[in-house]
């Protein structure tokens, strides 16, 4: 008993805290990739996350495709279709305001969620884990669903990689370089238009990761990432974009507060997150790891 | 400016009538139409156009002027929905009284919202409007008042200052057109104020507008309890009209349709999001039978006029050649 709480629920808790952090940090990762270069605020991440849980889904049902082979695939799937979307339209937009890039991600998700809506309706399905990681192990203090501490180690090693290589690697440097002063980065040689097309594939394969590791946790449904990307925004509120790090720790942050929530007061766990972001931006307008005003 | 063009005018080019004038014709032929229209259309659908038309009006108010995008409107519009239906059905007000209940509502979460938003600008006041009006929605979700998910219904329509019997149609209908013109009047008055002036010059250089000395935090933070007090107004009457207030109206959804009006209309013109409350609206009621998401041409719709016109309809006229012929300034 710990605050007069048994210990398994706070302990449930914690755990789910930690499972929806691993999706925050995921997405506000992908956001902040996006933002850092495009200086689009990327609306459409909520639909990438939801198409890369259907691609999961529809390559098991029509291709026979497993899970281990979704997970690779589905990132790449949305990828490449993102990287479209941005060669043909996104890329019109970054000469003006940053507000009709994300005018134009918002009208991009209400599209590709309608679609998905008409073919599929709006209940979810569900999306079964691999056989490899079902069951639970007992950790003496609560029993642990093997699939959900997966998707913690899955979605910590993978944003520990994308950080790695944007801030480690000489193809990170580049996107760093390119974030400070494209035009320079351009007369040096290197492919800017290129740099940004391939980074709005990443950030998009990262919410689509997200969407796999999300199919077996929650339902599989059209509408499963517009409410969630509204949380994220606030998480990238919170967390200021101006650090690859900062989203991911305010994600995990986060989840972890949410989860706290639901065991000591339960009827503000859907808002926590918009509190701690309203009084963020009292007391430190520009985020917890914001550099810009 | 009318002066300078006049005295660079070819004489060659015929004569057409000015800005002026053609504004003057609209604005008594929309009025005429208006004072009709009831007789010619199911005057539910008319009172549904007003109050968006009001409400994108309002919205247009924060966005074209300050160049501040909301995404939490439908907070303001929805709240308000849900303190009018409460007053009228539970505390039985007069239907002017719940109204105004409303609208101050609507201004004091302006108020509330405002003074956490305003600390930042563009895209990070965008997301934290439409996180802090997420966060409204949930409290509606959860809160008793509201009903939750079935909403506050029967809402009776009442004496309009007890006398005037609203559940008439056609009473109902010219008492929402007044409010409708009162609402745009005060817009119109705002935008064109000493305040609205000043909006104006912090929107095009804000650095500018601090070293003349402007309070700018305040001058904003006045244009968003305004927009939001006017959203409130349209949100109330609307709850009025359907006699009923429901999540719908305070969901993200409905921040989203707003910005769709008011950009496919004509961002900073006054008539645009009147012409775009009217096409959504339509459109909405035109596919309300088919079972074809709304979402989808929403969304095409919202993509389109990104790319290809940001000025939306009315900017786009007044920008075009012919437009500009005829004295039309575009807004920016």
């Amino acid at each position: 008993m710990i605050f007069g709480i048994p210990m398994v629920a706070l302990m449930g808790q914690l755990l789910v805290g930690l499972i929806n952090g691993s999706f925050y940090a995921l997405l506000s990762l992908g956001l902040a990739v996006i933002f850092g270069l495009l200086r689009v605020i990327n609306f459409a991440h909520g639909a990438q996350y939801m198409v890369g849980a259907f691609a999961a889904l529809l390559l098991l049902k029509m291709g026979g495709v497993g899970y281990w082979w979704a997970v690779i695939l589905a990132p790449v799937i949305v990828g490449l279709l993102s990287a479209v979307v941005e060669r043909t339209m996104l890329r019109r937009l970054y000469d003006l305001d940053p507000l009709y890039g994300l005018l134009f991600t918002f009208g991009l998700a209400l599209t590709v969620e309608g679609i998905f809506r008409y073919y599929f309706g709006a209940s979810g399905q569900p999306y079964s884990p691999p056989k490899e990681l079902a069951g639970a192990v007992n950790l003496g203090f609560m029993f642990l669903p093997i699939y959900r501490g997966w998707v913690v180690i899955a979605s910590l090693v993978v944003c520990l990689a994308v950080w790695f290589l944007i801030e480690k690697t000489k193809l990170g440097a580049y996107l760093r370089a390119a974030t400070e002063n494209p035009i320079l980065v351009q007369s040096f040689g290197v492919n800017v238009p290129l740099l940004l097309t391939g980074t709005y594939a990443l950030g998009a394969g990262l919410a689509a990761f997200a969407g796999v590791l999300a199919a077996p946790v929650y339902q599989v449904s059209p509408l499963m990432g517009s409410n969630l990307i509204i949380i994220v925004f606030a998480v990238v509120v919170v967390g200021g974009m101006g650090s690859i790090m900062g989203a991911i720790v305010t994600g995990y942050l986060l989840g972890i507060a949410e989860g706290l929530t639901k065991v000591f007061y339960p009827e503000a766990s859907n808002i926590v997150i918009f509190v701690i972001m309203a009084v963020v931006l009292i007391l430190r307008p520009a985020g917890l790891f914001g550099k810009e005003a | 400016m009318s002066a300078k063009s006049e005295s660079h005018a070819a004489p060659a080019e015929p004569t057409l009538p000015q800005a002026a004038t053609i504004r003057a014709a609209a604005l008594v032929a929309i009025l005429a139409f208006l004072m009709v229209a009831p007789f010619l259309f199911y005057p539910i659908f008319l009172m549904k156009l007003l109050c968006f038309a009001l409400f994108a009006s309002a919205f247009n108010l924060l966005l074209g002027y300050t160049g501040f995008l909301s995404f939490g409107h439908a907070a303001f519009f929805g709240g308000a929905a849900y303190v009018s239906a409460h007053a009228v059905k539970e505390w039985g007000v007069t239907p002017e009284v719940g109204i105004l209940l409303g609208v101050a509502f609507a201004a004091a979460l302006g108020l509330v919202m405002g003074l956490i938003a305003i600390r930042r600008t563009g895209i990070y006041f965008a997301m934290i409007t439409l996180a802090l009006s997420q966060m409204f929605f949930f409290f509606c979700l959860q809160a008793p008042f509201t009903h939750g998910e079935d909403g506050l219904q029967g809402v009776p329509r009442g004496h309009l200052f007890g006398v005037i019997d609203l559940s008439s149609q056609t009473n109902m209908y010219f008492f929402v057109l007044a409010v409708f013109l009162l609402g745009v009047g005060i817009v119109w008055r705002f935008v064109n104020s000493p305040f609205g002036m000043i909006l104006k010059s912090i929107r095009e250089n804000e650095a500018r507008a601090v070293s003349l000395g402007y309070s700018v935090a305040g001058y904003k933070l006045g244009a968003f309890v305004m927009s939001a007090a006017l959203a409130g107004l349209a949100g109330g009457t609307k709850a009025l009209v359907f006699q009923f207030a429901t999540l719908t109206d305070v969901a993200w959804q409905m921040s989203g349709e707003v910005i769709l009006m008011t950009l496919l209309g004509g961002i900073g013109t006054l008539i645009g999001p009147v012409v775009g409350a009217g096409l959504v609206v339509t459109l909405q009621n035109y596919l309300a039978t088919s079972d074809f998401p709304v979402t989808i041409i929403t969304g095409v719709v919202f993509m389109v006029c990104v790319l290809l016109f940001r000025r939306g309809l009315i900017g786009e006229f007044y920008a075009s050649r012919l437009g500009r012929r005829l004295g039309f300034r575009p807004e920016r």
